[in-house]
């Protein structure tokens, strides 16, 4: 049985399996290419060939439009396929919608890619399934035990509670366009807020795939060419890049909000000129990762990017060994 | 706790003033006594224990973490409370997380051998927020921006149509956590009675004096007198105390006890702080060394000798004299003072004059930089807390100016955040620009839009928040005084700078250089 190391490994363009001929949410064009989600760092254009859940592949058709790949194709969880001399299947990462893991099978070995991955429950997307195997790849934005993300339920509440006790102003969050958006619409949702939800044109194109694939938004409505009056009391989502920035200027006297992990740590959100730091993540955290590895029982992790240290160490006092691929060019930022 | 761990967590990342009181004022209008009242204590700096120390901290960590993992943590989040609160590994519990009031009692009473065990404990039943709360206070730096003035204005909005003043009207002696300060301030208990304490009396101040109101000014209604570079302070000693207290109500007597020392007299009297030696008001530099301290050495007092420059007379022994005129109060300071000779204590002089432009030309020739200007005050006028219209004026020098070249922009807070509006600037020594100041205001809105779009448009390099622009703009930035510093590249800090113009007809290279600035510190 050929060690893992053999035939999955790290070339500039990313993670290259050799018998199958292709490579993992690769940085740069390639021949054959498997997704694992719609993200722009892993999801790039000018593949020929692309492999993909269907939710990713719309969702990357709608970012990039259909001219982006040459070919596109979609494999629904748990169906299996042969690419070259490898077995290759879809599991669920519960990441963001249509994010996968992706599992491959090789002369008896099996290695599952996790991609990006959270364990916390999400109305949004389907939820990890967690895939015995021989090598676990996983990422490590959050490896550090500082880093435990609340109960989203709980940031939400502090968001409300902050739109009531300064009801003349705008509440503005900043949040990605695919994935964050939805989630946090989603939990304003089951925290009972049924007003309209406010959107930077930015987030709009992504919210309809959502509706599409069953996940219910509620009112939402444009930002961008809303009244100022009408902001007043509302909640706004826009990028992080707009939040303190020339286009929050239409809104009232905003309360800058930012939906990230990394809000966790004080000075992140005072250097990001945050006034209501919401810890809301799409990645798993310190006892996210160690309980997956704990479940995974892979006698080895490899650690595709994040602070693969802590979690190196970590997974050695179990006995578990670890490598860090250091691969390159996925961004640190979840924002 | 939980509640004041969330204050806490508001606090910090709130920048604006009036976020922050709403903040408090909520926190005070749902929290029971007596959590209120500790909590209103640990932001007013009021809360003390001896045995809790950072230490302590430090071994919690070492006896629940794995050293290897600390350190990485440590190293990435840079602060020691904020890393242990938040990778705390707790232990399964069914305590609730402690409150405020239980965590005081026991910080204050239980022996040292004791706290571990304890602190351990409640940080096992609390989260992140409660736990940074917890161990910020035992290390005694909550560092959340919010001052004793802040949390005594936000009590006062809990009342009905008290002010911050009031509050410190009765503050003194109180003790946490103030039940009956809270019952008054909520319109069901009586008004504390500060009998004889060295309470705080809200200052009288000034308007600025414009072009047009100098006209107005009838010679004969108004006295004179130079309003020098300290800070105004108020040294109120009653049969119930000593208190040095600044404008703002902060009780700073404590880093300077050679003026407690002094007051040995029942009265209180208004007056400015500063750094004298033999009679000569050194620089305001020289008296920032005394300042913010809580406690201070023989060296220090040795090196800036402190004095204070009477202006008023408020109370003289029990009686209340603010209800008398300018004038009268005058005789009875005069007198007063030339009865009790206070030590390290001397009149302000009236500066004699029959005509405004007579007053005018002795203001311009006012060089010394321990003056800032000219007070002017109705002969007539009561002694008003607040600033009441057309009673006292400040005629301030005018201001000296440099040309300097724009360095670094950041983006402001509140309504501005989204603009560049604090602005670094530098002037030429050779062919190098040394940073010499900042300025956030003296612009109109207009003139910021103009700056924001040219700090955006003229980007070089960014570090976090901050811009670093091209070497292009030269802003006229005027102050008031240029003072020696040891804490600037430049060897230069300035006082009340602020931007009076921009100079778009101005290259970058024909800007001051260094040494234009060096002749005008004094």
């Amino acid at each position: 049985m050929p060690h893992p190391q053999t035939w999955l490994t790290v070339r500039s363009e990313g993670l290259f399996c050799a018998p199958g001929g292709f490579f993992i949410d690769p940085v740069r064009p390639v021949p054959r290419a498997i997704i694992s989600h719609a993200h722009s760092d892993h999801a790039r254009s000018g593949h020929d060939h692309v492999l993909a859940s269907p939710a990713t592949q719309v969702l990357m058709a709608t970012r990039m439009g259909a001219g982006a790949f040459g070919s596109i194709q979609s494999l629904e969880w748990g169906e299996r396929m042969r690419v070259g001399d490898v077995t290759v299947w879809l599991a669920p990462a519960g990441h963001v919608l249509g994010s996968a893991q992706i599992c491959m099978e090789y002369q008896g070995s099996r290695v599952v890619v996790s991609g990006d991955y959270k364990r916390t429950a999400d109305a949004t997307c389907r939820a990890f399934e967690p895939v015995g195997c021989d090598v676990f790849v996983t990422e490590a934005t959050f490896a550090l035990p500082v880093f435990q993300h609340p109960d989203p339920l709980d940031e939400i509440r502090k968001l409300l509670e902050s739109v009531a006790l300064f009801p003349e102003r705008t509440h503005v969050v900043g949040c990605y366009a695919l994935g964050k958006t939805q989630r946090l619409i989603s939990l304003l949702r089951q925290a009972g807020w049924d007003a309209p939800v406010w959107l930077h044109g930015a987030l709009i194109p992504l919210c309809g795939v959502y509706e599409t694939y069953g996940v219910p938004l509620g009112d939402l409505r444009p930002a961008t060419v809303a009244a100022k009056d009408a902001l007043v009391g509302q909640i706004v989502l826009a990028p992080p890049s707009a939040i303190a920035d020339r286009w929050a200027r239409r809104l009232a006297e905003p309360v800058v909000c930012l939906a990230s992990g990394w809000m966790r740590v004080r000075q992140r959100a005072k250097q990001a000129g945050v006034e209501l730091p919401l810890i809301i993540s799409d990645h798993a955290d310190w006892p996210e990762l160690l309980a997956t590895i704990d479940e995974v029982a892979a006698p080895e992790i490899w650690v595709t990017h994040g602070r693969e240290e802590a979690l190196i160490h970590a997974a050695e006092q179990r006995g578990i060994k670890g490598r860090a691929l250091r691969l390159v060019g996925y961004e640190e930022d979840e924002t | 706790m939980i509640a004041f761990g969330h204050l806490l967590e508001r606090l910090v990342f709130s920048p604006g003033r009036l976020a922050k009181v709403a903040l408090i004022r909520q926190y005070f209008a749902t929290q029971p006594d007596p959590e209120r009242g500790i909590g209103l204590a640990a932001i007013t700096g009021d809360l003390k224990f001896a045995a809790a120390k950072p230490g302590l901290i430090r071994e919690l960590a070492a006896s629940r973490t794995d050293p290897v993992l600390f350190a990485l943590a440590y190293d990435y989040v840079g602060d020691l409370a904020e890393t242990v609160a938040l990778m705390w590994p707790p232990r399964a519990t069914n305590a609730a997380p402690p409150s405020l009031s239980e965590v005081v009692t026991s910080l204050q009473n239980e022996p040292k051998s004791a706290l571990p065990d304890i602190v351990a404990g409640w940080l096992d039943a609390s989260d992140a927020s409660v736990r940074f709360a917890l161990l910020k206070l035992i290390t005694g730096g909550l560092r959340v921006g919010a001052s004793a003035r802040l949390a005594k204005t936000a009590l006062a909005e809990l009342g009905e149509g008290l002010q911050a003043d009031d509050i410190e009207e009765v503050w003194y002696g109180l003790k946490p956590p103030y039940l009956p300060l809270f019952a008054w301030v909520e319109g069901h208990g009586e008004r504390p009675d500060p009998a004889d304490a060295p309470v705080f009396r809200p200052p009288m101040l000034a308007h600025p004096l414009e072009a047009q109101d100098i006209a107005a000014l009838d010679p004969a209604n108004y006295r004179a007198e130079w309003k020098w570079d300290g800070i105004r302070v108020q040294l109120a000693a009653t049969l119930g105390g000593r208190a040095l207290y600044s404008r703002g109500a902060e009780d700073i007597g404590g880093g300077f006890p050679e003026i407690l020392a002094a007051m040995d007299f029942h009265a209180v009297l208004d007056g400015e702080l500063l750094v004298m030696r033999d009679g000569n008001v050194a620089p305001f530099s020289d008296l920032q060394q005394r300042l913010n301290r809580k406690t201070v050495n023989a060296r220090i007092q040795t090196s800036y000798p402190v004095g204070v420059r009477l202006y008023d007379l408020l109370f003289e022994g029990a009686e209340d004299i603010r209800g008398l005129p300018f004038d009268e109060r005058r005789r009875r300071l005069e007198a007063w003072y030339a009865r009790t000779q206070p030590e390290r204590m001397d009149l302000s002089q009236l500066i004699p004059f029959d005509t405004v432009p007579e007053l005018a030309e002795k203001r311009l020739h006012a060089r010394a930089a321990s003056i800032e200007g000219l007070m002017l005050k109705r002969a007539d006028s009561a002694y008003v807390p607040g600033r009441p219209k057309g009673q006292w004026w400040k005629w301030k020098r005018d201001p000296l100016t440099i040309d300097a070249v724009l360095m670094y922009a950041q983006r402001g807070h509140g309504k501005r955040s989204s603009y560049y509006s604090d602005f670094t600037f530098g002037l030429w020594q050779d062919d190098q620009l040394l940073p010499v100041g900042k300025a956030y205001f003296g612009f109109t809105d207009l003139e910021l839009l103009f700056l924001d779009k040219w700090v955006r448009d003229h980007t070089i390099n960014r570090f976090g928040p901050v811009r670093e622009v091209a070497r292009g703009l030269v802003l006229e930035v005027a102050f008031d005084a240029a003072q020696r510093s040891t804490r600037h590249k430049s060897g230069v800090a300035l006082r009340f700078p602020r931007i009076s113009r921009i100079r778009t007809d101005k290259p970058a290279d024909e800007a001051d250089q260094l040494h234009t600035l060096m002749a005008l510190v004094e």
